[in-house]
Formats: C-alpha cells, structure tokens, sequence
C-alpha cells in the first residue's frame, strides 16, 4: 500500500487539490482586486488552471501518456478547443 | 495466467486503456459537453448581470468540495487499477470502495444542494442561469450515478482477480470512463460557481 502511495500519481493528485483550493480563493478574491480588468484577467487564469487539471487527470490518471498518439492529440485537442472556446466567447464580450 | 496478462502489456509501448469503442463515447460525450460549456458563456456574455447575481446564490464551498471529491476518486481509481494489475485483489477492492464511497459524496452534497435550491423556490424555469445550472450539473449528475455503477463492476473484477485480458479491459474502461466524468466537473466548477 505504502509503495502505491509513494507514487507519481499521488504528486498528481496534491497538486491537482492545491490547484483546486487556489482556483476557490481566486473566485472569491478576484472581486477586490483594484485593476479594473483584475476579475476578467482572474477568471481567464481559472480558465487556464482548469485546463492544466485537465491535462494532468487526461495524460496521468486516463493514462493518455502512454496512449497512441492519435487519441492523446484528440483529449489535447479538446482541452485547448474548449479553453480557447470559453476564453474567447468571455474576453471579447466581456471587454 | 494473471502474470501473463500483466506481461502481456509492457509500459513502453502505446496502449489504448480499455476499449476503442468505450473512447469513441467519452470523446463523443466530452464533445457534446464542449459546445454545452461554449453556449453557456455565450448566454452568459447576453446578461452578465443576471448570471452574475444568480451565481453568487450558489455555494462555491460545495463545488469545491466535490472537486475534492472527484479527484480523490480519480487518484483511489488509479492507485485500485494499479493494484489490480499487480494481483494484490484485496488491496484493489478496498481502494475501488474508497473510490465508490467518495462518489457517493459528491452525491450526498450535490442532493444537499439541489434540495436548497429547490426549497429556496428556485427551479429550472427561474431564469437563463438556472436552466444552465440544472441542465449542466444534471447531465452532469447522470453521468456520476452511471459511473458509480461501472465502479461496482470494477470492485467485482478487482475482488476476484484479473484472469483474463477482458477483465484489465473493462476495468481500463471504466476507469477512463470515471476520469472523464472528473475531467467535465474540473471545467464545470470554475464555470458555474466562480467565473466573474
């Protein structure tokens, strides 16, 4: 048990909680930051850090690392497409 | 026989978890999800204001805590099926129920707080934000219960033993099945609860 627990995949998932806690005290402070565009430029970073925790679950825990290369550039290509989908839609009608 | 299975599959070499046809669904379905998230942003950037207002009715806590819960099913999932393959069954079966039982959390708070919302008086048709709310975290919702199942199916195979390369194959598949249902709420949280 202790060797499965010391592993790679454990490190994935400490930082995909500190990611997920840091995500929630962005949501929540993004509100008070001075700089007028401080909440859009928050919620992009959310956007981002959200894509990255895809990344890690999708090349780490779906085991897509080690995938044909086909299938991981089809999980890629959905990450970013929805990133830059969601970003974009928000950015350009939010300004 | 289980040794064999195991060898059967080195680590150098590219290999599909679970089946082709189960990824065929989870991207179709991952897809189908997309344009959802997209539409929603788009409705989203019609009436900032009242999205606005209506999440900040939302308990963020909640989503947060069942991301918690997701990915700490995600982590016993894999930590389960790497046991599993190691022939270590009893290990793998207790790490699967771990898994099972944190699903039943995200249940147990998404119940809490869907019945909130409903005694609060606030339903599908109360405005454009809840429709999404409901629709998103329902479908959502779905695919979780669906995933608690294939997770039971997993236990089984885990408790008795890999004995033939069907067996890694579906617990491969349900695997990727249950990541995937944590990969939709890893976008879904910022989405709903705290996107400003």
């Amino acid at each position: 048990m202790s060797q499965l627990l010391r592993s790679y995949t454990t490190v994935v998932w400490v930082v995909l909680v500190l990611l997920t806690g840091f995500s929630w005290w962005l949501g929540h402070s993004s509100a008070s930051i001075q700089y007028s565009k401080g909440p859009q430029l928050a919620t992009v970073f959310m956007f981002l850090v959200a894509l990255f925790k895809v990344r890690l679950v999708g090349l780490n825990f779906m085991e897509l690392k080690h995938a044909p290369l086909p299938l991981r550039l089809l999980f890629e290509l959905w990450g970013a497409g929805v990133c830059i989908a969601i970003v974009c839609l928000y950015w350009f009608n939010a300004a | 026989m289980n040794a064999r299975v195991i060898e059967a599959k080195p680590v150098s070499t590219r290999h599909i978890p679970g089946e082709l046809g189960l990824w065929i669904f989870v991207l179709g379905d991952m897809l189908v999800f997309g344009l959802f998230f997209s539409v929603f942003v788009f409705y989203r950037a019609q009436n900032p204001e009242l999205f606005m207002q209506s999440q900040a009715t939302l308990n963020s806590n909640y989503g947060a805590l069942n991301t918690i819960f997701l990915l700490t099913s995600s982590w016993l999932v894999v930590l389960g099926i790497n046991a599993a393959r190691k022939n270590l069954n009893g290990l793998a079966f207790k790490l699967l129920l771990l898994a099972m039982l944190c699903g039943a959390g995200f249940i147990s708070v998404k119940v809490i707080e869907y019945s909130e919302k409903i005694h609060a008086g606030i339903g599908l048709t109360t405005n454009d934000f809840y429709m999404f709310y409901f629709i998103l975290t329902g479908l959502h919702f779905f695919h979780v219960l669906i995933g608690m199942v294939a997770l039971a199916v997993l236990c089984v195979i885990a408790r008795r033993g890999i004995s033939k390369p069907s067996d890694l194959a579906i617990l491969e598949g349900g695997a990727s099945y249950w990541h995937m249902v944590d990969v939709l709420w890893i976008v879904l949280f910022p989405l709903l609860y705290l996107m400003k």
